[in-house]
C-alpha cells in the first residue's frame, strides 16, 4: 500500500536538523545541569496544576517550551514560508495517539529527546532498552495500522 | 538570562525539529513504514543529535558545574524496569498511530492543523494519567 504523503530521502538535512537538536541539549547540560527531555519538561509544567508538584526550576522549562513553539514562526520570518507538514487527519485517532504518547513518556520517564537523544550520548543501557523498545513498538504499530488493518 | 538562555535552547531545539523532518508526521510515519515506503531520514536526525550531544556533553562536563546550576543533575536510576518497558512500549504504539513524538508535538501547535489540536490536549491529559498509574502498586515497587 502506498503511504498517505510521499516524502523525500534527506539525509544531510536531518543530519544537520539533528545537529540543532544535540546542539540544544548540549546547552540545556551547560547553562541548567539538565537533560534537554520535552516529556520531562512538560511533565515538570503539568506541576502547575492543582494538587500536583514539580521541581523549582520551572522559569526555564517554561522559556524552553515557548521557544519550541516559536520555531515555526522564526523559520517563517527567515524564509518566508511557513514550514511544511501532513498531519494524520483521522481525529479519533490523533486523540488515541495522543493519550498514549501521555501515558507512555510519563510512565517511562522520558521519550526521543531524553531516552534517545540525551540518553543514547551517555551511553545509558536504560534508555537504550527504552529507545529500543519504543521503535519496535512504533515499527509494529505502523506496520499494522497501513498494511494489516 | 535564565528564561532568555532557556527560550533560546527551545528555539534551537524546535528549528532542528522542523529543519531535520522530525516535526512532519508523514515523515515519521514513512521512516517507521519499514516493510511499506521507508524513508531512512530520521535515523540520520538521531545518529546527528547523539553524536553531537556526545562530544558536547563531555565538553559541559569538565567545567565544576553549569551557569546557572550548582550542580550537573544527571539522572542516576539505572534499572531496566517494568515502568520504563511498559511506558516505552505504550508510547511507541502512541507514536506510531499519530507520528508525533512529545517535543514535534509542541513546535506544530502554531502551525494549527485540527491533528495537533487534538493530540496536544491528548498527551497533557495523558502525561497525568501516567504520572499516576507511576506510583499504583504495580509499579511502585523498587523506587530511588
Amino acid at each position: 500500500m502506498e503511504p498517505a504523503v510521499l516524502t523525500e530521502f534527506t539525509p544531510w538535512l536531518s543530519f544537520l536538523g539533528g545537529s540543532l537538536i544535540g546542539l540544544s541539549a548540549i546547552m540545556v547540560m551547560g547553562l541548567f545541569g539538565k537533560i534537554a527531555g520535552i516529556s520531562g519538561i512538560t511533565n515538570a509544567l503539568i506541576g502547575l496544576f492543582p494538587g500536583q508538584s514539580g521541581p523549582d526550576d520551572r522559569d526555564w522549562r517554561l522559556s524552553f517550551l515557548f521557544g519550541l513553539i516559536a520555531a515555526p514562526l522564526a523559520l517563517m520570518l527567515l524564509s518566508g514560508s511557513f514550514p511544511q507538514q501532513s498531519v494524520p487527519t483521522n481525529l479519533v485517532g490523533m486523540l488515541i495517539a495522543g493519550l498514549l504518547v501521555g501515558i507512555g513518556t510519563a510512565l517511562g520517564s522520558g521519550c526521543t529527546s531524553g531516552h534517545g537523544v540525551c540518553g543514547l550520548a551517555r551511553l545509558s543501557t536504560r534508555s537504550l532498552a527504552a529507545v529500543i523498545t519504543f521503535l519496535l513498538v512504533a515499527i509494529l504499530t505502523t506496520t499494522l495500522v497501513r498494511h494489516v488493518f | 538570562m535564565r528564561n532568555a538562555t532557556g527560550f533560546l535552547a527551545g528555539l534551537i531545539f524546535g528549528l532542528g525539529l522542523i529543519i531535520s523532518g522530525m516535526a512532519d508526521p508523514a515523515k515519521v510515519l514513512n521512516f517507521l513504514d519499514i516493510f511499506g515506503y521507508w524513508d531512512p531520514s530520521l535515523a540520520f536526525v538521531m545518529g546527528g543529535a547523539s553524536l553531537t550531544a556526545f562530544i558536547g556533553f563531555r565538553l559541559v562536563w569538565r567545567r565544576e558545574s553549569p551557569t546557572f546550576n550548582s550542580r550537573f543533575d544527571v539522572p542516576t536510576n539505572r534499572s531496566i524496569d517494568a515502568p520504563l518497558l511498559t511506558g516505552a512500549a505504550i508510547f511507541g504504539m502512541g507514536w506510531g498511530i499519530g507520528g508525533f513524538c512529545p517535543g514535534p508535538a509542541w513546535t506544530s501547535l502554531a502551525m494549527g492543523s485540527p491533528g495537533i489540536l487534538v493530540f496536544l490536549p491528548a498527551m497533557l491529559l495523558g502525561m497525568m494519567a501516567g504520572k499516576r498509574a507511576k506510583s499504583l502498586p504495580l509499579f511502585a515497587r523498587r523506587e530511588v
